[in-house]
Order: C-alpha cells, then structure tokens, then sequence
C-alpha cells in the first residue's frame, strides 16, 4: 500500500483519489465497465460524455450513494469503502447536484444545516452560513424558503453548502446549466480560488469551450468506458466531440434559401397570473412568427417558459382570445385539442408524464395528441390500427429504436423517446410547432436529426417555436431570438447578431428597468 | 439481509396475469395457519369454506346472488380508481341507491301500479347512488377536498339517513315495531330467473354492467381519458382531456352502479327496506376491483370468488362455529397479498444479503 | 357538579382519542407517508388494550397492549408501502378492513365483559376549586398525555436535528436520499409512532371513555383524525384546536337528543361527520392556490442502489 503520510500527499506524489476498475453493473447493463481515473489536488477534471456514458453512476459511487459492483478507491492511497453520502463528507468529498438535492418548503439554513453532519448548533451554523457566502462572494438568505429563490440562488446554497464543508475534493454536476454566461464566469472564479486553496475538482460539463477555459485534464467516457484521459486545452471541441461520440457528428444543414411567408403564430399583449403559489405571472408577451421561420426563446429556467408553453398550448386559457392568433384565427380562448385541429402541435419540455404516460404503450401515445385530427378516433370508439400505424410510421420516419412493435414509453432511451414525441407531431404536418428544450438530455446523434427535422419542418412552410437553455443549440437553427426574464419576453433579435454577451445580459434581466419604465410610459 | 426493488424495464404481463392467483394462494396459505390458531382443522375448514358452497345448487344460486352487487360495485370502482379518484363510499352510494328505488316501491305499496314500477325503482337507485357519489366528486374538484374522506363519511350519513327512515316515516304500521318498510308488491321486486329459485334478473344486469365496463375501457376515448388522467395527469391535460369532468364521470357511474346493485339488493334477495341490508359489500367491493386488477373480466371472476367467502364464511359458522369476522380477516388479508403481488409486476425483489462493508479510515 | 362543567370535561374526554390519533398520523404525514389505516389500527388497539385490561386488571397494561397492537398493524403498513413499494391509500384501506375483522376475532371473547375506568386525578384542594378545579385537575391520565404528547411532536419537529431531517424525508424524498439520509427508515419509524399512537387512542375508549368493548367502537373516529390532520395544516398546535372542536360537536348532539329537541336523533348523530365533510370543504377551498401538505405526502419512493 503506498505511502499516504499528508508530506507525500502534498508533494502531489499521490492522486487525492484513484477509482480502480470501477464497474457498476444493473441487471444486463453495464453503467460503469471498468472504469479508472486520478484525480491529483489542485486539479480541475472534466468529466465528459454522452447522456447514459455512465457519469453520474460514477461520481454517484465516488459520493457513497451508490455501491459499486466490482473493483476499488482510493482515497490518498488507501482504500476506501463508502457506506454513504456522510462517509465521502467525513473524508472533505463534497458534491453539487445537477437536479438539486433541496428541500423547496424548509428555509436555506435548514437546507445547509441538512448538508452538513450536524455538529455544531443551528446557531453557529447560521454564522458559519454568513461567514462563507460573504468570503465567496455568493449572497444568500438564510431565513427564506427555498422554493422563493430563483434556480441561480438554489444552486448557491449547494456550493455554499458544499464549501462549508472545507472539501478537499469537490464534485460538480453540469453546474452551469442553469446559469446565465455571465453567471456562469463568476462561478469559474470560485473554482478557480478552491483549485489555488488545494481543491481538486470534478466537473462534468456538455459544454466543451467552458471546459477548455477551465478544466487542467479531462477523462471522455462512452457507453460506461473510459475512453481517454486527455489535456483539454491541447484539444479541439471537434476532437472532443468525436471522443464522447466515437464517431462524427452529423452537422445540421439549413434549406439554402428559406422563404417566410404570412404570420402564422401571433402574441398580442399576453398576460397571465400564474396558477399555483410557486408560478411566474406572463407580462405582456408580444411577437409574431412567421411561416418558415424558427424563433428561439433563451432565458434561465424558471422566468416563464412553461408558464408560456401552457399558454400557446392552450393547458391555460387566455382571458383575451385574441391574445394567441393561429393562421389567422383568434385562439386565446380555445382548448389544446381546438387548436391542434387549428394545425398547432406541441412538444413540452419534460418527455415523460407530460408529453407521454410513461407506463402507456406508444400506440397510446399516439392517441395522445392524435386523436383529435386522425382517423384513430371513430365515433368514440378508437382505431387500434391506426394508432399502430402512425407508430409504424413515426418508427421508421425518425429511426426510433425499440425492443417490439409497441412498447411502453418509458423503456425507450431519452433520445429515441424524444425522436418518437416530436415525429408524432412533425408528422401531422402542423402549421405551427411550439417545442420546449427539444433536446434536452438527449444523446448527440438523436439531437441532430431532431434540429434538422426543425429545420426540415420550418422549410417546408411552418412557424417553429423553440424554447432552450442551451444558446449553442438556438444559435445553431433559429432565425431569431428572444430572451425570457421574470415573465418579459424581449423584443426578438436576428440570430446573427445575437452575441453571448448581449443574451446574458438579457438573461440576467439587465434591460428589464428600461423596459418596465416603457411600459409605464405607454400607459 | 435487506430487500431490494428493482424496477423493470416494462411490466410484466404474465405476472400481471398470475399475480391475483399467487395471491390467493398465499391468503389460503396464511388462513391455514390462523385456523391452526383457533384450534380448528386447516384442511376441513378451508374445505367448508371454499369446496362445500359448490356442491349444492342453492349454494351454488347463491354465490351468483353474492356476487351480483359486488361486481357492480367493483366495475364502478375500478373507473374510479383508474382515474386515480379515492372513491371509498361505495357502501353509502349503494345505500342511497336502496332508500331512493324503495321510496316508489313505499309509496306504490298497495296500489295497482303495473309492471313499470320496479324499472322504475330501479332508474331511481341509479340517480341516487350517481347524486350520493357526486357530492364528494364535486367537493373534491371544486373546492379541493379529499374524497377519501368525504366519501367515507358520507357511509356514516347514508346509514343513518336509512335507519331513520325505516324507524320513522317509511316503517311498517303492521310490522310489530321493527325498523323495516313492508313487503314490497310483486311488482316493486326483481323478477327471478328460475322459479322458485334464488337467481334474479340482477345477474344478468351484472353481466351487462362487466361487458360494457370491458368495452369503454378497451376500446373508447373516454375509457382511455379516464385511464390516462390516473396514470398521468399532466400527459392527460396535455392531451386535452379535461380531468375535473373525468373524476365527475367516473363518481356518477361509480355511485349509479353502486345505487342500482342497492335498490337490486333490497327488490330481490331482501325484499323490504330495512337496516343491515349490507353485509360491507361496498367495502369488499374495493378488494374485488383490486383482485381483478380494475379489469371487468378480471372483476367478475373476483366478485365470485369473494362471494364464495361469504358463502363459505356463513357455512363455516354454522358446521364448525368459526367466527363471521374471520371472513373479514380473510378479505383484509387477501387485499394486502394482491397488493403486494402486483408490486411484482413492476418490480423485480430481491434479497441482498451481503452489507456494505464500512471502512473505519482516517478522516 | 354544573351542566358547563360536565360538559366540558366530556367534551375533554371525547376530544381525546381524536387528538392521539391524529398527533401520530402528523408525524407519520410528515415525514411523507400517508396511512389511512388509522381507523383499522384503532380498533384493533381498542380491542386489544381491552383484553390486556380485563386479562391483568391493569388500565396501563391494556394501554400498553393497545400500543402494542398499534405498532404491529403500522409495521404491516410500513412493510408494505415502504418495503414493496405498494400504493399507500390502497394499504390503508387494507389496513382498515384487516383491522375491522381482527377486532372483532380478538374482541369476541370479551363483548359484555366489563372492567373499571382509568382513574382521574385528584389532588387534595387543587381538583375541588370550583368549576376549573376538577377540569384542569381532574382528568384522567389520557388527557394529560394526549396534551403532552402534542407539545413533545412539536418540540421534536421545529426544535431537534432528527425533526428537521423527518420534515425533509416528507418535502422531498429525492434530496433527502441524496445527501445521504435513510428515507425509508426514517419513514418506518415515523409510522410506527403513528401506530403506536392510534392504537393508544383506540384502547382509550375501553379503557377510560366506556367500560367495555363493543365490536366497531371506533365509530369513524380514525378517519375524523385523519380529517384533523388536513384540518391542522399539518401544524402540531392547531390539532388541539381541532379536537376539541370534534369533540364538542359529539358532546353536543349527545346532549341536544338528550335534551329533546325536535330533531331526529339520526340527523344528531350525523352531525360529526356532517361537520368533517364541511371542515375539509372550508378548509381546502381557503387553500386553493397553494397547499401546506408535505409535499411527498403519498407518494412511493425506491431508492436505486
């Protein structure tokens, strides 16, 4: 066993933490296939991968909550069995969750003092609490509910929460997702001060640029290997795309030349109060799309993109009919199933539970959304075969791989789950198509023939909404953008011109003064 | 040792098939030994229970009439269910359905009113029981109520909305006192298939009540809106079925099924109004719907099995002085392996018997 | 002995077994389970506290009996929503007809048996003072505890570090899982405490409110606790507040068809469950918008390994 003395580990003659062969295996599937990575002190290391390379299941085991199946870590040299999430804490292990591990009805400092092992009192905690957010620079406070806070702020008591810990490895879950470009700089200068304080960091990120900017090595894993372990500023994000796909990625080609023609999807003055305690009230959402052309809507989670979902879709009704005009015809006022026979289509954020029932078959969730303008529906009785076929149909269309003919929707993969939601609506040629992160946790090559079918569908005449956190992916296939902000949609701007500087500020809200003082003005 | 829940992939429909029969045999596995318990023999108790009703063709009569309101109640249930609507008032609904068909038969009493009068009670039974059912539906979808509480309470209502009844205004001035109504008129009764027999119309009304039931659930829309609005609401709103008026729906028949099996009840078997005309059928109705995994055909089969518990529960009392409430144990027990055998069907279980181990490093 | 005072003190004894039962299925809902079995372990508490009693002579043997039996119909529960992942309403219920029909096997051999009640308090000087004398110091020990056992589920919630990691299990199972807490045991632990409380108040009833044991004796009374803890918004103090409201209105119509008044004593004995209907109308329409539940009340939870 090699030599763990804290002389030698600050030498940096010992990685702070080995895994060796780490396997995780459920059932048939192998999540983690032998996976081994160092991980040095002082040492920002990405992690990269598809969705379902097995990233989570790994820093999942290196946090104690999951248990490995075959092989070893190391921790300093020694070996180390975690019999939970408090263990990998007691040893400085500290992670900050993609999906955050908070309790929305208990106040931050309860929050906090949940993350932590409890002990010392509420009271000295609550001072340790202010102590660290003022040194970070990460405001916080500690008397409000969680579920007030906007998603910027829940993620600040999770690192908070993690660097009250004193960590000496701290783990990163796609943390930047949430944020807005200028948020997301302040938090690499966090990082940056842990690394220079002997932090060492895992971070797995999508985003390659970032990781280039920040991250000193970086292991790629594919299908639960590693692939490599590589100097990611010595790489381009082509060549790192190619390692996490183990292939090219197919690039998405626009029609050379789109026509827009009449406006098909219309906003007028749309404003809604919310319809549960914890929504975001719509304020005055105008714009107009075009036939042909795809709007991309950015914004941070939570500002009112689903709020406006519900709204186009018609899950909310509009006091104003006139507030959503579609092809021409006011809607405001009518049901989702009304204007899907208007020739609208919908594809909501969350796959499973809103956009399908997960425990029902995929003919069923054909009949979904079908069966208001198809043949499946005759006099109140359906048409098993004919749900059959547009699964038949979407199948072969969209590539959507399947153990059988009609399974249930939640045993399909994200991605070929996602191929199937939005074939099913691009199939029924719509007029118009509102689709909510369209890509979201879906695997690279699933992503691009879901962008070109976008594409493909605004070509042949629709207006194409598209509402994203992600600005590469609206950069890549809108027209123009827009950017949401507590219930404000700002005026769209051309693609071309929209920086990443400018739609972060937006995102931030910057404008929102000026534009609130307009409003006023307007009155 | 620990139990651990694997989720499957997709469920298992041979599982979902076997499930109810491996629960069965677990609650026979299970009664043996509290029979053993009781000082009574395993083998002969079971056999009065569950072999001795077939062998005589009353019995056999019976069971069928047993059956009758549980798997009407249990078709109602099981849409209810299916929508993901707590409705656990059955026990009322049929209640208010027997006081409702009963009023025209009291107030007919002796007249020379024809053969329309029990098509008529029985139309009644079905609007009270469906009204009765509403009013937790509404509570629940206008002011956001829990209807399993609601609905529960309103069985406590329904009894003594019917005792007051058959003691005050509705009793019988020739019937020494007792809380009941008269005898109904000839035409105020369920016409009875055999002469002479106990099997009455009700059975066939049952068999129509599982037939339609099978075909909205497996071949209409709204069958499939009720289905998808309990298996996800927010897909179900999104697809544009309006979940308010399917929990409405699904109580109004749930509450007409239950009505009408009351005001069968009380025109057939019973023959007069009175208090106790239930034995809990609307509660083991609820095991019944869980039996037949909320399938129509799955229910009948499950309606009369459990009427053969009574039957085999009222036998055993007389030949081997076995408590009633055993059948009740009985049906208690056989809900919770059913439920705990279609847990099976979407996980798989199993036994780790290895602990983690928990290293004791420095830290 | 005045009127108002009688009645106050049966309003006190009636309030009781309502406020134990709905003070243990608080903490069972708080952690995120919710168990409608109450009713089901009740009884099965009554009929065995009653049989303990009668058997020993002792009223704290059959509480305890009754304890006993209360824990073992949660620990059904708790095996089967936590352990199998079965629905949690569907359990409950199971757990009310299972606990109906054991009640009555167990009970059998005691009906028409009778014992002597829980004795009250007195203490010399202080139970005689006039009119609050023999209610603040005249009950029986149940009352007392009852009051007691509020005032510690509320201290155990807001003020101890293992009250703030059970609210977590019930807000959010996922979180709680993450940071490492052991969700189900925790939720095991909280229904067994909701057990051992229901089965508490169902031996009340033998033990300290009528002299024996009578099939069904329950009457509802779980499932007006669970109406309690809605009624409560799930805040230990307003509990309180809401049993002795309960018990009033039972009080009151025993008393009204005693006084004679012209209304059917049928429609008088409606009026408790008349009175949850409505409380939980009033009380849920006056929260639309926003609930105070836990919010993973009701809810499966399996962890992945």
């Amino acid at each position: 066993m090699p030599d763990s003395t804290p002389a030698v580990q600050h030498t940096g003659a010992t990685p702070l933490l080995q895994t060796v062969g780490l396997t995780k295996r459920y059932g048939t599937l192998l999540a983690n296939d032998a996976v081994s990575i160092d991980i040095w002190p002082q040492q920002i290391h990405a992690l990269l991968g598809e969705n379902g390379a097995g990233k989570s299941t790994l820093v999942k085991t290196i946090y104690g909550l999951i248990q490995p199946s075959e092989g070893e870590m190391r921790w300093q040299g020694e070996q180390m069995v975690l019999s939970g999430p408090s263990d990998a804490r007691a040893r400085g292990i500290g992670m900050v969750f993609q999906h955050f591990s908070l309790f929305d009805n208990l106040t931050v400092a309860e929050n906090v003092a949940l993350g932590l092992d409890g002990k010392e009192s509420f009271k000295d905690m609550s001072a340790r609490l202010e102590e660290v957010s003022r040194v970070y620079g990460l405001p916080l406070n500690p008397k409000r509910e969680v579920w007030q806070l906007s998603v910027g702020e829940r993620q600040r008591i999770e690192i908070v929460r993690a660097l009250m810990q004193n960590p000496k490895f701290l783990i990163l879950d796609e943390p930047t997702a949430v944020l807005t470009p200028q948020e997301a700089d302040q938090l690499f200068i966090v990082l940056d001060r842990l690394k220079a304080e002997g932090c060492a960091i895992l971070y797995i990120s999508h985003k390659l640029a970032e990781v280039k900017r920040l991250c000193d090595t970086a292991t790629i894993l594919r299908d639960g290997k590693k692939v490599s372990t590589c100097n990611p500023k010595a790489e381009t994000a082509a060549s790192l795309a190619r390692m996490m796909v183990g292939g090219e990625i197919r690039r998405v080609k626009a029609a050379a030349d789109r026509q827009t023609n009449v406006a098909r999807l219309v906003v007028n003055d749309l404003t809604l109060a919310p319809d549960d305690l914890h929504g975001v009230r719509l304020q005055h959402i105008s714009f107009e799309l075009r036939g042909g052309e795809i709007l991309g809507i950015a914004g941070v989670a939570g500002n009112g993109q689903d709020e406006l979902f519900a709204a186009l879709s018609g899950e909310r009704l509009a006091q104003d009919p006139g507030a959503v005009v579609i092809d021409g015809r006011a809607a405001g006022h009518l049901s989702i199933t009304q204007r899907r026979k208007l020739g609208a289509a919908f594809v909501p954020e969350e796959r499973l539970g809103h956009a399908a029932a997960p425990r029902m078959r995929l003919s069923e969730n054909a009949l979904l959304t079908g069966h208001a303008a198809s043949g499946m529906v005759q006099h109140g009785f359906v048409n098993t075969a004919a749900m059959l076929k547009t699964v038949d149909r979407t199948t072969e269309a969209f590539d959507v791989r399947k153990a059988s003919r009609d399974p249930e929707a939640a045993s399909l993969s994200g991605g070929n789950l996602q191929k199937f939601i939005v074939g099913r609506e691009i199939l029924r040629s719509p007029a118009v198509l509102v689709v909510s992160q369209p890509t979201w946790g879906v695997d690279a090559g699933a992503g691009a023939v879901i962008r070109q079918a976008l594409l493909d569908l605004a070509a042949s005449g629709a207006a194409v909404l598209v509402t994203s956190q992600d600005l590469d992916e609206l950069t890549e296939i809108t027209d123009r953008i827009a950017v949401m902000f507590h219930g404000h949609l700002s005026e769209p701007m051309a693609t071309v011109d929209a920086s990443r500087e400018k739609l972060g500020l937006l995102m931030g809200g910057s404008t929102l003064e000026q534009k609130e003082a307009a409003h006023a003005a307007g009155a | 040792m620990q139990l651990v829940l694997e989720k499957r992939a997709e469920r298992s429909s041979a599982i979902a098939l076997i499930s109810p029969l491996i629960a069965i045999g677990l609650t026979l596995a299970t009664m043996s030994i509290l029979f053993a318990m009781l000082g009574k023999n395993p083998i002969s108790a079971l056999g009065v229970y569950f072999i001795a009703p077939f062998v005589d063709s009353y019995s056999l009569q019976e069971i069928a009439v047993k059956a009758t309101p549980l798997v009407m109640i249990a078709i109602g249930l099981s849409l209810c269910y299916l929508a993901n609507a707590w409705n656990i008032g059955a026990e009322g609904q049929f209640l208010i359905g027997a006081v409702a068909g009963s009023w025209l038969a009291v107030k007919t009493q002796g007249t020379d009113a024809g053969p329309w009068v029990f098509p008529a009670m029985l139309l009644l039974g079905a609007v009270g029981g469906a009204l009765y059912g509403l009013i937790p539906a509404i509570c629940k979808v206008r002011f956001g109520a829990s209807e399993i509480l609601t609905s529960l309470m309103l069985v406590y209502v329904a009894d003594l909305l019917l005792d007051y009844l058959v003691r005050g205004p509705w009793r019988d001035p020739k019937g020494f006192n007792f809380p009941t109504t008269a005898e109904f008129d000839p035409v105020a009764t369920v016409p009875v298939l055999i002469e002479g027999g106990r099997l009455h119309l009700g059975g066939v009304i049952a068999l129509v009540v599982v037939a339609a039931g099978a075909v909205l659930l497996a071949r209409t829309i709204k069958g499939f809106e009720i289905r998808v609005v309990g298996a996800a609401p927010r897909a179900a709103r999104f697809g544009g079925f309006n979940s308010n008026q399917l929990i409405l729906l699904a109580f109004a028949i749930s509450g007409a099924l239950a009505g009408m099996a009351g005001i069968i009840e009380v025109a057939g078997p019973v023959g007069h109004l009175q208090p106790g005309i239930s034995p809990g059928y609307g509660f083991t109705a609820i095991i019944v719907a869980f039996l037949g995994r909320l399938n129509p055909i799955g229910i009948l089969f499950a309606g009369l099995f459990l009427a053969l518990t009574f039957i085999g529960g009222e036998q055993a009392q007389i030949t081997m002085k076995i408590p009633l409430d055993v059948t009740k144990v009985f049906q208690g027990i056989l809900l919770f392996f059913v439920l705990a055998c279609d847990s099976l069907i979407l996980y798989r279980f199993k036994l780790v018997f290895a602990s983690p181990k928990v290293s004791r490093g420095a830290h | 002995m005045g009127l108002i005072e009688a009645i106050i003190l049966a309003v006190l004894a009636a309030s009781t077994p309502l406020l134990l039962a709905a003070t243990g299925e608080l903490v069972t809902e708080r952690a995120g389970v919710l168990n409608l079995g109450v009713e089901g372990m009740m009884i099965v508490g009554a009929a065995c506290g009653f049989g303990g009693a009668w058997l020993s002579g002792s009223v704290i043997i059959g509480a305890l009996c009754g304890i006993g039996a209360g824990v073992l119909m949660s620990l059904i529960f708790a095996l089967m929503t936590l352990g199998l992942a079965v629905n949690q309403v569907a359990t409950g219920l199971a757990l009310t007809i299972l606990g109906i029909g054991l009640s009555g096997l167990i009970g059998s051999r005691f009906v028409g048996e009778k014992i002597s009640l829980a004795p009250h308090l007195h203490i010399p000087g202080l139970t005689d003072i006039p009119l609050v004398g023999r209610i603040l110091f005249g009950e029986d020990a149940f009352v007392y505890l009852s009051l007691a056992l509020v005032i510690g589920v509320w201290f155990f919630l807001y003020r101890t570090r293992t009250g703030l990691i059970l609210r977590a299990a019930g807000d959010n199972h996922t979180s709680a899982h993450a940071l490492g807490y052991p969700v189900l045991r925790i939720r095991m632990f909280a229904v067994m405490f909701g057990g051992a409380c229901a089965g508490l108040a169902g031996a009340y009833l033998p033990l300290a409110y009528t002299p024996f044991f009578i099939p069904g004796m329950t009457a509802g009374r779980g499932w007006i606790a669970l109406a309690l803890v809605v009624f409560a918004s799930w805040l230990p103090g307003r509990l309180v507040i809401g049993a002795y409201l309960f018990g009033a209105v039972t009080i009151l119509q025993l008393h009204a068809q005693g006084w004679g008044v012209g209304v059917p004593s049928q429609l008088m004995s409606a009026l408790p469950y008349l009175a949850t209907i409505i409380v939980l109308v009033l009380i849920s329409r006056a929260r639309t918008g926003g609930s105070t539940a836990p919010a993973a009340l009701g809810t499966v939870f399996v962890p992945d390994r």
